[in-house]
C-alpha cells in the first residue's frame, strides 16, 4: 500500500521533471529537473525493496554525477543556449514523432508483457540478513568477474579524464620579473599607467562596482569601471551621480539643519556645468529649496 | 503493480530519447542519456522485485558504475571540445565528418 502511494505521488513528478528537463531553455534548469527525477527514483527504489540502491542512487547519481554536470556547466558557461539553426531540415518534428512512437511501442509492448504474480523480495532480503548482505553475496560469488572488470573500468575512466584534462604548455611560464618588465616597457612605449587601476566611485547613494569615480575636473574616470560592466549597463550620466547629494544638502540647508558652509575658492574648483553652486543660487532665490534640482538650466 | 513501474520506465526512456535527438547543447544531451540509464535501472529493479531475485538490483548497480565512468570521460571530452572550439553545441563538433 505504501509503495502504491509512493508510486502515484512520485510518478507525475518524475514525468513532469523529465519533460521539464528536455523543455527548459537553460541547462541549469535542466539539471535541477533531472535532480528531482533522480531523487524521486531513489524513493521508488526504496518502495521496491532496494534500500541499497536507494542510498547509492542518492549518493552516486544525485550527489556525484549531477554535481559533476553542474560543475561542467559552470565551466563552459551557463548561458550556452541551443542554436536554432537546423543542420538537418525538419529534424526536430521528426525526432519528436519518432520518440513518441518509440515510447508508445515500449509502453504497449513491454508494459503488457508482465504476467504472473509479484513475488517480492522479502524472502531474498531476509536470506542473508538484509538487502546489502544479499547483494554482497551475489557480487562476490556469482558476479565477481564483472565486479573485477568494474575496477578496471573505473581506473581507465580516471586515467582517461586526466589525459583529456591535461594541457601541454607550449610557451615558457612567465615569471614575476617578466611581468614587471612587460609592464614597464608598456609604460615607456605607450604611457600606460603601471600601477593598479582606480577604484570605483563612492557616493552617498551609490558605491557599487559599476559606479565610476569622478576625476578632479568633474569628468568620469573610464578606468575605474570594468569594461564588461560598462558595455552591459552603459555609462551613467555624471550629473545623476552628484545631483541627489546636492539636492539633499540644499534641502537641509534650507531647513536650517545644516550650517551654511562656504569654502574659500569653492567656485574656482567647481565646474559650473557639472555641479550647481548653491551659494550663488541662494543669493538669488532666497530660501527656496532645491536649487540643485535643475543643473542643466545653467551654462551649456 | 510491476507493469506500472515498467510503463513509467518506458515513458521516461522515451522522453530521454526525444531530448537526446532534439537538444543541441552537449551537456543537456548528455543529461538525457543519464535519464535513459535511470529509466532502464527502474525497469531492472521493478523486474527484480517481480521475479523475486536480487540479480536485477546487481545489474542496476553495475549500470550505475558504468554511468559514473561514462560521465567522467564524457564530460572531460565536452570540456576539451569547448576549450578548442569555444562552443558546447553538438553541431559545431563536425570535423570527423570529412
Amino acid at each position: 500500500m505504501g509503495a502504491q502511494i509512493a508510486f502515484w505521488l512520485l510518478a507525475p513528478v518524475m514525468v513532469l521533471g523529465a519533460l521539464g528537463m528536455i523543455l527548459a531553455r537553460k541547462p541549469v534548469h535542466s539539471a535541477l529537473c533531472l535532480a528531482a527525477v533522480m531523487i524521486s527514483l531513489a524513493v521508488q527504489y526504496a518502495a521496491l525493496d532496494a534500500p541499497f540502491l536507494f542510498a547509492v542512487q542518492i549518493i552516486v547519481y544525485t550527489g556525484a554525477i549531477l554535481m559533476l554536470f553542474l560543475f561542467v556547466l559552470m565551466l563552459v558557461g551557463v548561458d550556452a543556449a541551443d542554436s536554432l539553426v537546423e543542420t538537418i531540415r525538419g529534424q526536430r518534428p521528426l525526432a519528436i514523432v519518432a520518440g513518441v512512437g518509440f515510447g508508445l511501442l515500449l509502453v504497449l509492448a513491454v508494459g503488457r508483457a508482465v504476467v504472473g504474480p509479484d513475488i517480492g523480495l522479502a524472502a531474498d532480503n531476509a536470506a542473508y540478513g538484509g538487502n546489502v548482505q544479499g547483494l554482497a553475496n551475489l557480487i562476490f560469488t556469482k558476479y565477481v568477474i564483472a565486479f573485477e572488470a568494474t575496477s578496471a573500468l573505473l581506473i581507465t575512466a580516471a586515467v582517461g579524464a586526466m589525459v583529456l584534462a591535461h594541457r601541454e604548455r607550449l610557451t615558457q611560464r612567465k615569471t614575476q620579473g617578466d611581468l614587471v618588465g612587460e609592464r614597464m616597457r608598456r609604460y615607456a612605449e605607450t604611457g600606460q599607467h603601471p600601477g593598479p587601476l582606480p577604484t570605483p566611485g563612492v557616493y552617498a547613494r551609490h558605491n557599487a562596482v559599476d559606479t565610476p569615480a569622478l576625476l578632479p575636473d568633474g569628468t568620469l574616470s573610464e578606468l575605474s569601471v570594468s569594461a564588461t560592466l560598462r558595455n552591459r549597463s552603459g555609462q551613467p550620466d555624471r550629473r545623476d551621480l552628484v545631483r541627489p547629494i546636492q539636492r539633499t544638502i540644499a534641502e537641509l540647508q534650507a531647513d536650517g539643519e545644516l550650517p551654511q558652509v562656504t569654502k574659500p575658492g569653492a567656485a574656482l574648483t567647481r565646474r559650473a556645468d557639472l555641479i550647481p553652486l548653491e551659494g550663488s543660487d541662494k543669493e538669488h532665490h532666497g530660501d527656496t529649496p532645491g536649487p540643485g534640482a535643475e543643473p542643466d538650466g545653467g551654462t551649456a | 503493480m510491476t507493469d506500472h513501474y515498467i510503463v513509467l520506465s518506458a515513458v521516461l526512456f522515451a522522453i530521454g530519447t526525444i531530448g537526446f535527438m532534439t537538444r543541441r547543447n552537449a551537456i543537456v544531451a548528455f543529461m538525457c542519456v543519464e535519464l535513459m540509464l535511470n529509466a532502464s535501472n527502474l525497469a531492472l529493479v521493478a523486474f527484480s522485485h517481480k521475479t523475486g531475485a536480487l540479480d536485477g538490483q546487481i545489474a542496476a548497480f553495475f549500470v550505475m558504475v558504468v554511468a559514473a565512468a561514462e560521465v567522467v570521460v564524457g564530460l572531460a571530452i565536452i570540456v576539451t571540445i569547448f576549450r578548442t572550439r569555444r562552443s558546447a553545441s553538438i553541431d559545431d563538433a563536425n570535423l570527423l565528418k570529412f
